[in-house]
């Protein structure tokens, strides 16, 4: 039985010796330290440590940012494929802070249910994708959210010959909705503790959850309300439907980034407040370049005439004039997007800066 | 064990030309590099989470799920616990696979022996239905489906009412549930009396027939005996259940039982699309079946339908059963499209909501892919059973 048995042990030996040599690192050392292999969505295996995000995004030359399938308003392309909206103008506006030059940067749409999974994986560097900010997401998932981007709240759509006035009387009802968002369970929190009944429909798509509710399947489709507007101009016939003003959630959607890459959540934070500053000190993408001449310090400290900021967090000093350059200041932003002059028609509400009557508030550039 | 003639026993050297020896080092390499490498990926992963912050591990299975779900063929509500999510979206996924696979399976056969049928419209008609039927993504045949479905109905005002508390509408089709009292065993215990003793007397037939050549009508009385005997012991039990109907509340009908549109689809979708390659299979099994077997069953009178039944059909089929066990798991896999409609499937329910909001990747793909292959395998297992019944007997 010797035989064998000497077989086994040197089976066993090279095994172990062959992948001892064949494998990209000691595998002894894990758990000793922050080295850890991740695979780069090009394939290359590299090692990744705290803090190059920034580093790669420069190496590959372009932003990679996950946005939604279409979301009218907020993430959305034309048929040529040129993408609008307010999470798509952040995105541009922290590629204008990297390489001054808002157009390096690539879009991905994800689907609600999708969209962690891409970010975990370093599919993309942030996330810009009308995703609310949670205490489960913020904590558990491995994300740090960088500020709010528009504060939100869940409502529903129903149609205007249903005599529907307040959640309520949707007791019972059918609502349609998509999978993997915060509205499924606030859904389920609403009628679950007030006693009431209901049935969900949830859709991995968006466009069927809405072609659904548009062909009678549900009596009503719920989402945050910015959505709500933004869809309704997908149906057959939008005057004959109407968004509830009940408002049954807090949905404070913002741009979420991985964690453990403090510089990077600085830089995706600050190009937000440079956004919000921006407005409160009244420089716009028009004035921008006469802006460098003014006196006043908070301007000239924001646009980099004064103090390293830019620096402190890897950047050139004229980032913020960049991103100005490229999406105007925060209210432009809005206007251009959501505003009362596009189609969704939203007016500014919560989302007016501090000093006017809403909660954007953000910290100063000092 | 008989040892080979030319080894060298006790000697600490590796003999290479030992078969043996060679098979057990080379396994032995393999074993170890695959082992090492799956605990490398494991290791690897859990560190990686570890880094980025991200939870991981099984407890959260017992976390409360907080979401609802439209079709729970288990009681399940917004406080059950995701395992119990899981076991739900289990449950729909098997509903749909077997219903599915019976419904594919008869329409196939029954495509697949119009193919070869002599009449030429019949022929031709099942020539198109599997050119178009196979040749459509699948995807598109659900999203088809269940737009065809929901679009000529009315909403739940106007229900289509065939039968008294029967309601179809774009909200399911929704039917009165029985309601059982305790002496409803009794009813049930009769009704699988009389299906054994069905079973029992065919065979008995068969047997006799085989023996004697005397004719028995056993599928006849078979049929008698499964009617009458359960419906006897209802009457005598004192009808033990009742029909609860639905009712109509402000935006639906309540109680009752229902079919979801979504499911309706999803069944259509799956048995037209995979009847069409199982329709495919039948006939490429029939046709194996050589010319000389037919021509001699009719040589000896046979009618056309006894020799499908009797000689061709059983040859047939064991050309039949390999492909088609894959075509039955293709049918299970494929139920997965389901978030696609709304229907809540393992995938949408556990893959989908459960995956996004815990954020658990690894887990929850792990084990919705452990089901899958459980259910393949099982799926598999049975089918080999089967063929392996049916193969030719070497006498
Ligand atoms: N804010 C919610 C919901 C976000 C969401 O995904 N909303 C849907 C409905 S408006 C959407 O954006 N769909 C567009 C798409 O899927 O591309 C969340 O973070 O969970």
């Amino acid at each position: 039985m010797k035989n064998p048995l000497v077989a086994l042990l040197v089976g066993i030996l090279i095994g172990v010796g062959g992948l001892y040599f064949f494998l990209p690192y000691d595998p002894l050392s894990l758990g000793e330290g922050p080295v850890a292999v991740t695979v780069s969505p090009d394939g290359a295996v590299e090692r990744a440590s705290a803090g190059d995000t920034l580093r790669r995004v420069k190496q590959r030359g372009f932003l990679q940012c996950g946005v939604s399938q279409g979301l009218p308003g907020f993430s959305n392309p034309d048929e040529r494929g040129n993408w609008s909206g307010i999470d798509v103008d952040f995105c541009r506006a922290i590629a204008a802070a990297i390489f001054g030059d808002g157009s390096k940067v690539r879009f991905r749409p994800l689907s609600a249910k999708d969209r962690f999974t891409a970010l975990q994986s370093g599919e993309i560097d942030i996330l810009s994708r009308n995703t609310t900010w949670t205490m489960s997401r913020d904590t558990q998932l491995g994300f740090d959210f960088v500020g709010v981007t528009y504060y939100d709240g869940q409502s529903f759509m129903v149609r205007k010959a249903a005599g529907i006035e307040t959640v309520r009387d949707l007791a019972g009802g059918t609502i349609c909705t998509e999978t993997g968002t915060t509205t499924e369970l606030n859904l389920a929190d609403y009628f679950r503790s007030r006693g009431l009944s209901y049935k969900v429909l949830s859709f991995e798509k968006n466009d069927e959850a809405i072609v659904a509710y548009d062909r009678g399947r549900c009596d009503a489709y719920t989402t945050d309300a910015s959505g709500l507007y933004a869809q309704r101009l997908k149906l057959t016939d939008p005057d004959a439907n109407m968004v509830l003003t009940d408002i049954i959630s807090k949905e404070p959607l913002g741009p979420a980034v991985r964690q453990g890459d403090p510089q990077w959540e600085d830089i995706a934070r600050w190009t937000l407040n440079a956004l919000l500053n921006a407005e409160e000190l009244g420089v716009t993408s028009e004035n921008v370049d006469e802006m460098l001449e003014s006196d006043n310090p908070r301007i000239r400290r924001l646009l980099g005439r004064e103090g390293a900021y830019g620096e402190a967090v890897g950047l050139g000093p004229d980032w913020a004039v960049h991103v100005i350059r490229a999406v105007g200041n925060y209210g432009e932003m809005f206007e251009r997007n959501v505003g009362t002059e596009t189609p969704l028609g939203i007016k500014r509400g919560l989302n007016a800066l501090w000093n006017e009557g809403g909660v954007q508030y953000a910290p100063p550039v000092r | 064990m008989a040892r080979g003639q030319g080894q060298k026993r006790g000697t600490a050297t590796l003999n290479w030309y030992n078969p043996r020896v060679r098979s057990i080092f080379y396994q032995t390499v393999v074993l170890v590099s695959v082992i090492g490498i799956v605990w490398f990926f494991a290791a690897t992963a859990q560190e990686n989470l570890e880094r980025l912050n991200i939870s991981s591990g099984f407890g959260f299975l017992d976390t409360t799920a907080g979401f609802g779900i439209i079709q729970t063929l288990i009681p399940y509500s917004e406080q059950s616990s995701y395992g119990r999510a899981f076991l739900v979206g289990l449950l729909n996924t098997l509903v749909v696979a077997v219903i599915g696979i019976v419904l594919a399976t008869l329409l196939g056969f029954f495509i697949g022996v119009a193919r070869l049928s002599r009449n030429w419209l019949i022929a031709k008609l099942a020539a198109a239905y599997v050119e178009i039927m196979r040749n459509i993504p699948l995807l598109l045949h659900l999203f088809f489906w269940y737009f065809a479905v929901l679009r000529p109905l009315p909403g739940p005002d106007n229900s289509l009412t065939p039968f008294d508390g029967v309601y179809l509408n774009n909200r399911g089709l929704i039917l009165p549930a029985p309601v059982f009292d305790a002496s409803a065993a009794y009813f049930f215990a009769s009704l699988a009396l009389a299906l054994a003793g069905s079973v029992f007397l065919i065979r008995w037939a068969k047997s006799r027939q085989i023996a004697t050549g005397q004719l028995f009508p056993a599928w006849r009385t078979a049929t008698g005996i499964v009617v009458l005997l359960p419906a006897l012991v209802w009457l005598i039990a004192g009808r033990p259940f009742e029909l609860e109907f639905a009712e109509r509340d402000a935006f639906d009908y309540v109680g009752g039982m229902r079919l979801l549109p979504e499911f309706v689809a999803l069944v259509l979708g799956l048995t037209l699309y995979t009847a069409a390659f199982i329709g495919e299979i039948v006939r490429a099994g029939i046709q194996s079946v050589s010319k000389g077997q037919i021509e001699a069953a009719a040589a000896l009178g046979l009618k056309d339908s006894t020799t499908l039944r009797l000689v061709v059909i059983p040859q047939a089929m064991r050309l039949i059963i390999p492909p088609l066990t894959s075509q039955i798991l293709n049918l299970t896999k494929n139920s997965s499209l389901a978030v696609a409609i709304a229907y809540p499937d393992l995938v949408a329910v556990f893959a989908g909501t459960v995956l996004n909001q815990t954020g658990q990747a690894i887990e929850v793909i792990s084990l919705t892919m452990a089901v899958y292959l459980t259910l393949s395998l099982l799926t598999s297992l049975a089918m080999n059973w089967y063929n392996a019944r049916i193969a030719l007997k070497e006498r």
